[in-house]
């Protein structure tokens, strides 16, 4: 343990008085966006979140205007959850884990620039319905196939570094960062590493394994794995450093073998 | 409603109505699943350290019965026996299905399932998955109710909102009613059984270790139907959080379980940095106080003791934090077996634990309490059930670490074949039932109609501020009989005001502010049964602690409190603690030994 190697964090030394948040608007789906500005005291620690709640307590853009108080998503505020994922200062990302010191750092200004997610549906504001990433899961059938849920004694022994392995996978929290990075993904003609990377988790388990084939067969088709691009956009913006890439490769290598080989299992 | 299947309506999609949604599936019915969030984003996922399970494979002579003694000493004999014991027993069982269902479980060398230690126990009887149990869990119910659903046996109505019950004449649950989140849409659904599983109530709070979900307020929608709410006053403090902006967030107690120490400066103004500061000049105020239980006492005393010394002024730099260190563990154990939580408390506060003792300081995380049960897990209202947090079944009056998971498993696989037996036998009686939903739709959109229309001058957002913070002040880890009456009042004027909020937004299309304005009023109401619960409970048990009572009564209150809704106030009254399997004594870790 060498305590001498641990960097210690940068930090904002000389913090504005007040900061902006340029949030994107839009009534509802389908409705032209608009940009608000709005402006709040600094105080330190403060996330993307706490400046959203601030906003909303009492809604008046920098010009003086009432306005609508922003509609953002927000749950366990712990990164765990995915849901208040949207683009911050042109990144991706959780705004529950994006600390205002932080993107000030970064950016050298005052203002932090909010808008939704790009790649679905925007319901309002900074809201978007991500259910389609749910679809993709039920196209790459992502579970286990249980006879049933009885008491059958114990799973199969499994090596700790396998269930290290699947375990970095499973913590994929379905927030969309990847898709949202991808340039492949829009457009049902690519299903995204999400996807990719959970039918991975479940071939990679014994029991997964045995139905690995049904799970190849979704990623066959033209909305499959077939259009990865190989940008590796998604394993960079990934807060939970899930292996995209490579999931990707070892499923794409699955796929290919099982077309070429596939019929001599018929 | 289909006329030959049972359908059966599960409010929650967590741990526990996801178990409850499984059980039903399989068994051959349908399930309608209604979730404020998608399922899969539902608060468990914030549980971090573990699952408990007497599964005993580290040679330690570990058993169900000593899980069960554990629980009901560590609740201080406050839960009914008899269900505690059916969840012990079946906690191995629930442990082993989950390996089944390919859960990332951390193995031995043998590739067996590996064990931690946790607080109140002095067995390894933990499952855990990293330091993500919780998220890893609920994911894989989340994957098999997808299966389900898949097959067309649930229904997922994601980002609806709960609003009340459906009651009949007879005061019998024929459903509920539900908001449409993005479009405000009220609907009736028609179901033979409907089973509560939405979560503790943190949010009254304001600032806790809960997810911006966990309002409680569908639970309060039934206790103001007339559902039983037992043992509010039992609000877990949980001994180490980390204080934010927006919320205190979860530093789990597998931090200690891997070997992690509390500690403070012994000298009070030591400004040194925490690594210069030598062992001999260090308290380990825990150790010390408690040498066989050590940092792994229940939370309700590791938390009144952090909270004491920082009373006496003892905190890191005279301010309320303590350490909890973790710096003598090399940093590759440590990610292994806790990176998920380390990684959060370096996101937000910038140190890396693994070089740099982390400050904590105890924050609102669990409720004991929740609605009556039955054995059976239903509640005193015909064709209600309940499972997982919002029940109040298991943890007497202090939950065990790693005992919340297996709880709500627990609940969800007995709620469901009870609410089949119930759906089975139940009098469908269509004709009569027909228009009490009709009516109790338009009693809920008149409700809408009336916040919509509201114009006064009042915020919604800080009224709720002013009730977590006079909660937090007065009715957590140290409470006194004339702050809670004054909480109470706080609480009644909070209702008085509420009726002059403006909702401060002209757009209803996905609008937060109506729901938020439903929440609260609820949530009001829950706070009072909270607050009344701790006045009239004249003792100290588990989470509960007066300093002018600070004994615990058996004779007069080793009863559950029963809280009844009035208009007026809370009605309470109280009911005996069935305790036939371990006979009560003094919960005491400080002894060497462990007080059997």
């Amino acid at each position: 343990m060498t305590i001498a190697a641990h960097p210690e964090k940068k930090r904002l030394t000389a913090p504005p008085r007040t900061i902006r948040f340029k949030i994107q608007r839009r009534e509802k789906e389908g409705a032209e966006a608009h940009w608000e500005t709005f402006e709040i005291p600094y105080r330190r620690n403060l996330n993307v979140i706490s400046g959203l709640m601030e906003i909303r307590k009492n809604p008046v853009t920098i010009e003086g205007k009432a306005t609508t108080p922003p509609v953002w998503d927000m749950s366990c505020l712990e990164q765990v959850c995915g849901i208040c994922t949207m683009v911050i200062d042109g990144r991706v990302r959780q705004s529950c884990s994006a600390l205002v010191d932080d993107l000030l750092l970064a950016s050298g200004g005052d203002t932090v620039t909010l808008a939704p997610m790009s790649k679905f549906p925007n319901v309002r504001d900074l809201k978007v319905d991500r259910s389609k990433m749910f679809d993709h899961l039920k196209q790459v059938n992502a579970w286990i196939e249980l006879d049933g849920t009885y008491d059958l004694g114990p799973g199969p022994h499994i090596p700790n570094e396998t269930a290290q392995d699947r375990y970095a996978l499973s913590r994929c929290m379905t927030c969309g960062c990847c898709l949202e990075a991808c340039p492949q993904y829009g457009g049902d003609n690519y299903i995204g590493p999400q996807a990719i990377a959970q039918a991975r988790l479940f071939n990679m388990h014994p029991t997964g394994k045995i139905t690995t084939d049904e799970r190849l067969n979704g990623l066959l088709g033209d909305d499959g794995i077939a259009n990865c691009g190989d940008a590796q956009n998604c394993v960079k913006v990934c807060p939970m450093s899930v292996p995209l890439t490579k999931a990707i490769y070892e499923t794409n290598r699955d796929v290919t073998v099982n077309a070429l080989f596939g019929w001599l299992k018929k | 409603m289909a006329s030959n299947g049972l359908k059966i309506a599960i409010v929650g999609g967590g741990l526990a109505g996801l178990a409850a949604a499984m059980k039903i599936a399989e068994a051959g019915h349908e399930v309608d699943l209604i979730s404020v969030v998608p399922v899969k984003r539902s608060h468990s996922v914030c549980a971090q350290g573990g699952i408990n399970g007497a599964v005993n494979t580290k040679g330690e002579g570990d058993s169900p019965a000593k899980h069960l003694d554990d629980t009901v000493y560590g609740g201080d004999f406050l839960a009914n026996q008899p269900p505690v014991k059916r969840m012990c027993d079946m906690a191995p069982q629930i442990i082993y299905l989950f390996d089944r269902m390919g859960v990332p479980f951390s193995r031995t060398q043998e590739g067996l399932l590996d064990f931690r230690r946790f607080g109140g126990t002095l067995h390894h009887r933990t499952a855990f998955a990293g330091a993500s149990t919780g998220q890893q869990l609920l994911y894989a119910l989340d994957e098999q109710v997808r299966r389900w659903e898949v097959q067309g046996k649930v229904n997922k109505y994601e980002g609806w909102e709960m609003l009340s019950l459906v009651m009949d004449d007879h005061q019998v649950c024929r459903g509920l009613v539900a908001m449409n989140l993005q479009t405000l849409e009220l609907k009736t659904f028609a179901v033979d059984a409907v089973i509560m599983a939405t979560g503790g109530p943190g949010l009254i709070f304001g600032k806790s270790t809960n997810s911006m979900t966990c309002t409680g307020s569908a639970v309060s929608a039934c206790y103001q139907q007339g559902a039983r709410y037992a043992n509010g006053e039992f609000i877990q403090v949980h001994p180490t959080s980390i204080p934010g902006e927006d919320k205190l967030r979860l530093m789990s107690e597998s931090a200690r379980g891997e070997g992690g120490r509390v500690w403070v400066p012994k000298n009070t103004g030591d400004a040194r940095s925490p690594k210069d500061i030598p062992e001999d000049e260090r308290w380990y105020f825990l150790e010390e106080k408690y040498p066989a239980y050590g940092n792994l006492v229940p939370r309700d005393i590791a938390t009144r003791e952090i909270f004491q010394v920082c009373l006496e002024g003892h905190g890191v730099g005279g301010e309320n934090q303590v350490y909890l260190d973790l710096t003598h563990i090399p940093a590759e154990v440590l990610t292994e077996r806790l990176g998920a939580i380390l990684e959060i408390y370096e996101m937000f506060v910038g140190d890396d634990p693994r070089y740099v003792p982390m400050r904590i300081f105890p924050g609102v995380h669990y409720s004991m309490g929740g609605l009556w049960v039955d054995f059976e897990q239903r509640t005193n209202i015909p064709g209600l059930f309940a499972a997982g947090e919002c029940d109040y079944s298991i943890h007497g009056a202090n939950r065990l670490g790693a005992n919340s998971l297996v709880s709500c498993v627990y609940g969800g696989f007995t709620a469901a074949p009870s609410a089949i037996e119930y759906a089975k036998n139940v009098e469908r009686g269509s004709t009569e039932t027909n228009g009490v939903h009709d009516a109790e739709l338009k009693r809920q959109q008149d409700i809408n109609d009336q916040i919509v229309r509201n114009e006064g001058s009042e915020n919604q957002y800080k009224l709720h501020e002013e009730m977590g913070k006079v909660m937090t002040d007065n009715v957590t880890v140290v409470r006194y009989n004339d702050r809670l009456k004054a909480t109470d009042d706080k609480l009644l004027e909070l209702q008085d005001r509420f009726k002059h909020i403006s909702i401060n937004d002209s757009n209803l299309w996905a609008t937060q502010a109506v729901p938020h304005a439903r929440q609260f009023w609820n949530m009001l109401q829950l706070a009072r049964v909270i607050t009344l619960g701790a006045l009239n409970r004249n003792e100290s048990r588990g989470a509960h602690y007066k300093p002018d009572f600070p004994e615990r009564d058996d004779e007069n209150f080793m009863r559950s409190t029963i809280a009844e809704y009035s208009a007026e106030a809370p009605v309470l009254s109280y009911e005996p603690v069935d305790v036939s399997i371990v006979e009560p004594r003094k919960r005491d870790y400080s002894s060497k030994a462990k007080a059997h």
